[in-house]
């Protein structure tokens, strides 16, 4: 049981990296449930691209300080999501188009900046996540994010569900479609941006989208999918911070890997359109 | 349902010289038609002839450009049955649910189901025969179950003009007969129903009222008198394609 609660008993920095975890596993998830539902599950890889210049900066202005690399991050993450809309209708042209355009800019720009001041372990921890970089203002930014995205999720929750159930519904009966999306993003983005301490910008999508796809193979209804994301989302936190400790592995990749090996698991062992399910071939039912 | 619904009317819909367009080509061009309160009309007329945009421009989705359509009464609820194609047929929701969706200009965003609604729910679910299904995900249904859930929205929607969009497609004879059952009781509670369609017997046997529609107004009134050999013939002569060098109309 050592190898369980030890490294969490006796660091402190275990404590808030696990405490900041959990707090994003129970919110950025449900965000992946939609995302995955609206057939957008790559928009939150390239928001946090996206986020990338914006934290970059703010680092070369204020160095390593949260306030200046989140408010980075999040006009950036903003102007990427925005602009690609924006761009995409005024241009004709397709969302995902602009969305990529912008992004691979934006991770370029990202890394340039960051490589402007020459140290290289600065960049790798930008990129993926330092357990010991969660000091009290990357914890209170995570536990913020989270506490300000569940409230206003469970508002935007049947606006949602309906917009991307049955759009043409929702537009005759006056849902404010376009408000609610865009309430949306924003939380996506913060909640990318809440994770680049502990997990990195580019490993921060994982926590949120792994889990979201394996739950699929759980549940059959919206509720459900939003317990069962969750539910692998805090046990991928768990078993990835320690196999972080226990491994000397950085701890952004250590959560996603563990979300995927729990993807895995899902895909092929999971009650609904799990692979053993389709193997196994039951007989049929009588009626 | 309640049915204490007796003394209902719903609205006269008055159309006047009506245009509405699609990247300025008129899809309906100068159209005036008129429906008394708890009519229950059809609308006919060939593929192009503007039916859907027609009907989405009285449900207030389509932009007008010229003319105008009228409502009577004090705000009238409306409801459209569109089309089936913008919908996630796959999305993982409950037969019960959808129906409940039909609840939402008075649930709103945030308000709950009470036991009354869902009762209410599953009576409607009962009246399209799917009784069993409300556990069911959407995902599960044919097309035709999944016509029948729409209907059971629409009965919950409780709307005073109900506008729908080729009702019948896709379902079999016997969905075909529960679902105009539903249209005719619909109609005896003095709702105004309008709906496109395309089987002429139909129209004939079961509406009163025909709107036939070639981008213009051909004939509206009463069916035996619109549905002539003379202007099915005129309706089918419509030139579908656009012309791209049409100049700006006069009219």
């Amino acid at each position: 049981m050592d190898w369980l609660f030890g490294p969490f008993l006796e660091f402190g920095f275990m404590r808030r990296a696990l405490v900041g975890c959990l707090a994003l596993a129970v919110a950025a998830p449900l965000l992946g449930v939609f995302l995955m539902l609206r057939r957008t599950s790559l928009t939150a890889e390239v928001l946090a691209h996206g986020v990338t210049p914006g934290i970059a900066a703010g680092f070369l202005i204020a160095g390593l300080s949260v306030p200046a690399m989140s408010l980075g991050g999040l006009v950036a993450g903003l102007l990427v999501a925005v602009g690609a809309g924006a761009l995409s209708r005024a241009t004709g042209g397709r969302e995902d188009a602009a969305l990529t355009a912008l992004y691979l800019i934006a991770l370029a720009l990202g890394v340039t900046l960051v490589s402007l001041r020459g140290d290289t372990s600065d960049l790798t921890h930008l990129l993926f996540g330092q357990v010991l970089g969660v000091d009290d203002p990357a914890l209170l930014l995570m536990a913020g994010v989270a506490t300000l995205t569940l409230p206003l999720l469970a508002l935007a929750w049947r606006p949602l569900a309906l917009e991307c159930f049955d759009p043409g519904f929702a537009q005759a009966e006056g849902v404010r479609g376009g408000l609610w999306h865009a309430l949306f993003l924003v939380l996506v983005v913060l909640n990318v941006l809440a994770a680049f301490q502990a997990m990195g910008t580019l490993m921060a999508v994982g926590l949120m989208m792994l889990p979201a796809v394996a739950s699929r193979h759980w549940a059959r209804e919206l509720s459900g999918l939003a317990y069962a994301a969750v539910g692998l989302a805090v046990l991928s936190a768990i078993f990835g911070l320690l196999a972080s400790y226990h491994l000397d592995l950085p701890s952004g990749p250590a959560i996603v890997l563990t979300a995927g090996v729990l993807w895995a698991i899902s895909v092929i062992a999971g009650p609904v359109d799990g692979l053993w399910a389709r193997w196994a071939r039951r007989p049929h039912l009588a009626g | 349902m309640s049915g204490a619904q007796t003394a209902r009317r719903g609205p006269a819909v008055e159309i006047a010289n009506l245009t509405a367009t699609h990247q300025r080509h008129p899809a309906v061009h100068h159209v005036s038609a008129s429906f008394a309160p708890g009519a229950l009309a059809a609308i006919v007329g060939p593929n192009g002839a503007g039916k859907t945009t027609l009907l989405r421009s009285i449900a207030g989705l389509h932009r007008v450009d010229e003319g105008r359509v009228t409502l009577s009464g004090q705000k009238p609820r409306v409801a459209l049955l569109p089309q089936q194609s913008g919908m996630d047929r796959a999305f993982p929701i409950l037969c019960l649910d959808v129906v409940l969706q039909g609840l939402w200009s008075r649930l709103g965003a945030f308000r709950g189901a009470s036991a009354a609604d869902r009762d209410r729910a599953q009576h409607a679910l009962e009246a399209v025969g799917l009784g069993g299904f409300g556990r069911r995900p959407v995902s599960a249904m044919s097309a035709g179950q999944f016509q029948r859930l729409l209907f059971a929205r629409l009965l919950v929607q409780d709307a005073d003009l109900i506008l729908l969009d080729e009702p019948f497609n896709a379902v079999d004879a016997r969905t075909a007969a529960d679902l105009l059952a539903v249209l005719r009781r619909w109609h005896g509670e003095g709702r105004t129903v309008l709906a496109v369609l395309h089987d002429l017997d139909l129209v004939e046997r079961e509406f009163p009222d025909c709107l036939l529609l070639a981008r213009e107004t051909i004939a509206c009134g009463p069916t035996a008198e619109v549905l002539t050999a003379r202007n099915r013939l005129r309706a089918r002569m419509m030139a579908e394609a656009w012309d791209e060098s049409a100049p700006a109309c006069a009219a």
